[in-house]
């Protein structure tokens, strides 16, 4: 009879979005809680101790799904932004805006956390290592998509600017990433590998993985609830 | 059709070198920056030779990427200001080829000069005689690259507040690979090893910016200029 479709388009609209985004921010932050209980359980009561880190390593538990977060974001903003410039939404660019200071905030945890890593084990705060070189250029990246929509006072020209920008970026990412890596091995050959131990215990990915589930609802919830801000701005 | 875009092209690539001419001190300006910042380094760090020329590159290189950024500013500005750009946008030129045109045009007067310069910056810095064919066809095939993405930048940034620093902050980190292939090639070079392969991928990038670029700073320009 009736063909049930889902109005995809029905909630293109800032207007009819608003109630929908904010009951998913609020069962997106129940979840982010649970998994986060969960998740520390595990990473700081299940997890066995590491045999050569010791307990140092259990920062990994943070690291890594804030690393995972941070690449993730940039692509989804760049996502929105794409879809944003090609169809005119002005949800889009506003989801691209609600999510950039996620991104950033992730970006920076996985620095932070990673050098406070790097100190106990490697015995220094920084290596120029490919990863944490490109996850810095990630961060600016960031940064100057947050700093060109904050210069445009004209709404739609922000919008489109930082659509542009988010692009040109996700482009770039890639040559990046290749290119540092490229000058790590030409510098400094293999002084510090990332690879962790081959046999890594179920229990710690189940915490990485759980982490990463709560990261991910957090970073739904906080996006979204910054998104209803937004609506909430524009007349 | 294409012969109209090339004459088009061609005009305009003529006018703003000519405009560039005019206006001498703009281009002098940028290369002295180049030659203050890398006369700075060793008054930092110290003379020592040795240090000097294992800086070198990456010196010469940073010190290109920021001079050729500073004159960024100019690549729209101008013809904003005085309503050229929009005649140019309503031309019959694509606006693409009007931005590359307009990025040879700026290369030619902020990039050109450093490359010629680079090898008088090596001799302070006792950088090996052989190394200058490498260092300078290194910035050849590199600072292109700047002129053409940093117009991404420049459109974008066009005619808002603070455009100058925020355009550092947009551009900068995407410069990063042509740094690092950049210098690296002449690095590479030092150690006695080929630099071709850091030569072709700037090669490759420069024709592959060539091809995209413009046509992103199209379409900031009509972001920023609607």
């Amino acid at each position: 009879m009736t063909t049930h479709s889902i109005k995809w388009f029905w909630f293109a609209s800032p207007h009819t979005f608003y109630p929908l985004a904010g009951t998913i921010a609020r069962v997106s932050a129940a979840l982010a809680a649970i998994f986060a209980a969960a998740g520390l359980y595990v990473a700081f009561f299940v997890a066995p101790t590491d045999a050569q880190q010791g307990e140092v390593y259990r920062i990994i538990f943070i690291h890594v799904p804030a690393a995972w977060m941070s690449m993730f974001i940039y692509v989804v903003m760049a996502f929105w932004s794409a879809l944003g410039f090609a169809m005119h939404t002005r949800l889009s660019a506003m989801m691209a805006r609600a999510l950039a200071p996620t991104g950033a905030l992730f970006t920076f945890i996985a620095l932070w956390t990673g050098s406070l890593w790097g100190k106990p084990t490697w015995g220094t705060w920084w290596v120029w290592d490919a990863r944490l070189t490109s996850e810095l250029i990630l961060l600016f990246l960031y940064f100057g998509f947050m700093a060109l929509q904050a210069a445009i006072d004209d709404r739609r020209r922000a919008d489109r600017a930082g659509a542009l920008l988010a692009i040109v970026g996700v482009v770039n990412i890639p040559i990046i990433y290749y290119s540092v890596q490229w000058w790590n091995t030409l510098h400094q050959g293999a002084s510090v590998s990332f690879t962790k131990a081959p046999s890594m215990a179920a229990t710690m990915l189940t915490g990485m993985l759980l982490m990463a589930l709560a990261f991910w609802m957090y970073s739904i919830a906080v996006a979204l609830t910054r998104l209803r801000c937004e609506i909430a701005e524009v007349p | 059709m294409l012969a109209h875009v090339i004459t088009a092209a061609r005009t305009l690539i003529w006018r703003d070198l000519l405009l560039a001419l005019r206006r001498r001190s703009d281009i002098a300006t940028a290369l002295l920056f180049f030659i203050i910042v890398s006369s700075l380094f060793p008054l930092g760090v110290g003379a020592e030779p040795n240090l000097l020329r294992a800086i070198a590159p990456g010196v010469i290189w940073v010190a290109a990427l920021l001079s050729s950024m500073l004159s960024l500013g100019r690549l729209f500005a101008g013809d904003y200001a005085d309503g050229t750009l929009e005649q140019l946008m309503l031309g019959a030129a694509p606006l693409g080829v009007v931005v590359a045109a307009k990025s040879f045009a700026h290369w030619v007067v902020s990039g050109l000069p450093l490359v010629l310069m680079a090898p008088v910056i090596a001799l302070q810095y006792d950088v090996a005689a052989p190394l200058y064919g490498v260092l300078a066809l290194s910035l050849l095939l590199g600072t292109p690259v700047l002129s053409i993405i940093g117009a991404i930048g420049a459109a974008l940034t066009l005619g808002l507040r603070g455009g100058g620093v925020l355009l550092s902050l947009l551009v900068l980190p995407l410069y990063v690979p042509v740094l690092i292939l950049g210098a690296g090639a002449v690095d590479m070079a030092a150690a006695g090893l080929s630099p071709a392969g850091q030569l072709e991928l700037l090669a490759a990038m420069l024709i592959v910016a060539a091809a995209f670029a413009p046509w992103a700073a199209a379409a900031a320009l009509r972001i920023s200029a609607e």
